[in-house]
């Protein structure tokens, strides 16, 4: 059964659209990751222009952190304060992101830095996840029962604007949230991404704040950056499509369900494994897809 | 189900016939002027939810012998082009070139091939076959050799569409007067009024021609959220994220017990 997309302006088998959803919903469920970092390039696979998959997946994504953040918010996973500090630097990051999306599909390289994007943000993360989840996998079997340090002290404690996050239990400096959520502001409107695989691991290691709030605190920073790409990016390029967003998340919420099941039944330190080994066979693709020879070089492009 | 078929055989022939006898009664003065006559079995397609794809067929008569070629041209856009070469070992787009005007749309159809029918001259006058559209470049900077390179690469990438089709289709003569010709649209056709044209040629000399427009839109609930999205793109944006967050609540709601 085909659906004509409207914006997109194709026409795209229902199943498909919905087994991707599934999919990739499953695997955000398994995870606990948003799962745009591999429905965006799953959608340009499928030949969706990267612009209305880009556009769409911020919408998306809009929904699937909508739901997450409600279970978060019951259990009192949430740090509003660090959300909206890091909202103030993703609204700005993402306004840019959009500003620098138009350009670049304007002048021909949206999809070089799509790639590239993906490349060294999926590269980097993935190996350091891998890297992490060895080492603890190592240490469990040989010194069981230390602890680690809450976090360490380093230069960014010695910032200006000190602020107090209760719930995070932390005094620090708001110019590195601003900050953080700016960067991811950015990557969240150029690859279509909630950010969440940067965001995560930021509020970790650089914020220090505690692994339980980090989760809840950033899919709700996500639901606000999103919703302004999707915005902006419906505003400014016409390329939010609401039909494809709408089959992609049937799809998604249902696969998360069983996903998040599957999941309980993992280890932690096996599940970042998998998804490090995931992360990086993504971004393996994108990045052979790079150096191979295309089939043609000549390619149409947007005319202004 | 919106996909046309073509009109049913019977139908078909009574209107062939209807047209023929049309071209037989035209007083014998004005016989060139009128030596052609042709129509569409429909001169809209509508493009909603189940599209995957039309066919049009084209039906008419001549008087007297001679070759038809049936061209269907989509709305003329201009068009960028971009070129990859390896930068640092990646391959990226380096240059570009921007085409004024270029058919979103190309199929032609033939009684016989095109060599055949008429000379080069006549061939490349009438942009007859992918060989011959012409295609303007804003400026050239290049050598008449690159600029072909591009054209070519122009042609292929749209040809990878399915909005050129290489291949010269057949019009088929039903006796000696009366002929046929299908046309395939894909799913991804272009929007926009579409210039059919029928030339009839004799001794590879267009004798007569005659142009019928094809408008290809969108109907129904697609058309109005593709103009929406367009018109009010505020609205839209805003719109889009209220139904995402409704979605995500509804979500959760559901699943909230399992």
């Amino acid at each position: 059964m085909q659906i004509y997309l409207p914006i997109a302006e194709m026409s795209v088998n229902v199943f498909l659209l919905l087994g991707m959803g599934a999919g990739v919903g499953f695997l955000s469920g398994l995870f606990g990751v948003g799962g745009g970092f591999l429905m965006t390039p799953l959608l340009i696979f499928i030949g969706i222009p990267p612009a209305v998959a880009v556009g769409t997946e911020a919408n998306q994504i809009v929904a699937a952190s909508v739901s997450g953040v409600l279970a978060h918010w019951r259990r009192g996973n949430v740090d509003f304060k660090m959300g909206l500090v890091l909202l103030l630097g993703g609204l700005a990051g993402s306004t840019l992101g959009v500003m620098l999306f138009s350009f670049l599909r304007g002048v021909g390289q949206i999809d070089l830095v799509i790639s590239l994007c993906y490349v060294i943000f999926l590269g980097t993360i993935g190996a350091l996840m891998l890297y992490e989840s060895a080492r603890t996998m190592r240490r469990r079997k040989t010194a069981p029962g230390q602890r680690r340090k809450l976090h360490q002290h380093n230069w960014v404690h010695g910032l200006p604007l000190k602020m107090r996050f209760r719930r995070s239990k932390l005094y620090i400096s708001a110019l590195m949230p601003l900050g953080i959520g700016f960067l991811v502001g950015v990557l969240a409107a150029i690859m279509g991404v909630g950010g969440g695989f940067v965001m995560v691991p930021a509020m970790i290691y650089l914020l220090g704040m505690p692994t339980a709030v980090v989760i809840g605190t950033s899919l709700f920073q996500i639901i606000f950056v999103t919703a302004n790409v999707t915005f902006l990016q419906a505003y400014a390029n016409q390329t939010v499509d609401v039909f494809l967003a709408l089959m992609l998340l049937i799809g998604a919420v249902i696969g998360a369900q069983f996903g998040a099941r599957a999941g309980a039944k993992l280890h932690g330190e096996e599940l970042r494994g998998l998804l490090a080994l995931m992360v990086l066979a993504v971004c393996g693709k994108l990045f052979f897809d790079l150096l191979v020879t295309p089939s043609d070089v000549y390619s149409i492009g947007v005319a202004r | 189900m919106t996909r046309r078929r073509p009109v049913g055989l019977p139908v078909t022939a009574a209107a062939l016939l209807g047209l023929a006898t049309a071209g037989l009664l035209v007083p014998a003065g004005s016989a060139r002027a009128n030596s052609l006559v042709a129509d569409l079995s429909s001169h809209r397609v509508a493009i909603t939810t189940g599209f995957v794809g039309t066919k049009v067929l084209l039906f008419g008569a001549t008087e007297g012998a001679g070759d038809v070629v049936v061209i269907v041209r989509g709305p003329d856009r201009p068009v960028v082009v971009h070129r990859k070469s390896r930068v640092l070992g990646v391959w990226a787009n380096t240059a570009k070139v921007t085409f004024d005007r270029v058919p979103s749309f190309y199929a032609i159809a033939s009684s016989r091939p095109l060599a055949e029918v008429a000379p080069v001259t006549v061939l490349a006058r009438h942009q007859m076959g992918l060989d011959n559209l012409r295609l303007e470049l804003t400026w050239i900077k290049a050598s008449p050799n690159v600029a072909r390179q591009w054209r070519a690469g122009l042609i292929r990438n749209q040809g990878a569409l399915g909005l050129y089709q290489a291949s010269v289709g057949r019009v088929l003569f039903l006796g000696n007067r009366l002929f046929r010709a299908e046309f395939e649209l894909p799913a991804n056709v272009p929007t926009g009024t579409y210039q059919v044209e029928v030339v009839l040629l004799q001794d590879g000399h267009v004798v007569d021609a005659q142009t019928t427009p094809l408008t290809v839109e969108k109907a129904g609930l697609e058309a109005e959220v593709y103009d929406f999205a367009y018109q009010y793109s505020a609205i839209y944006g805003l719109i889009a994220i209220l139904v995402a967050l409704m979605a995500g609540w509804a979500a959760h709601m559901a699943f909230r017990k399992a």
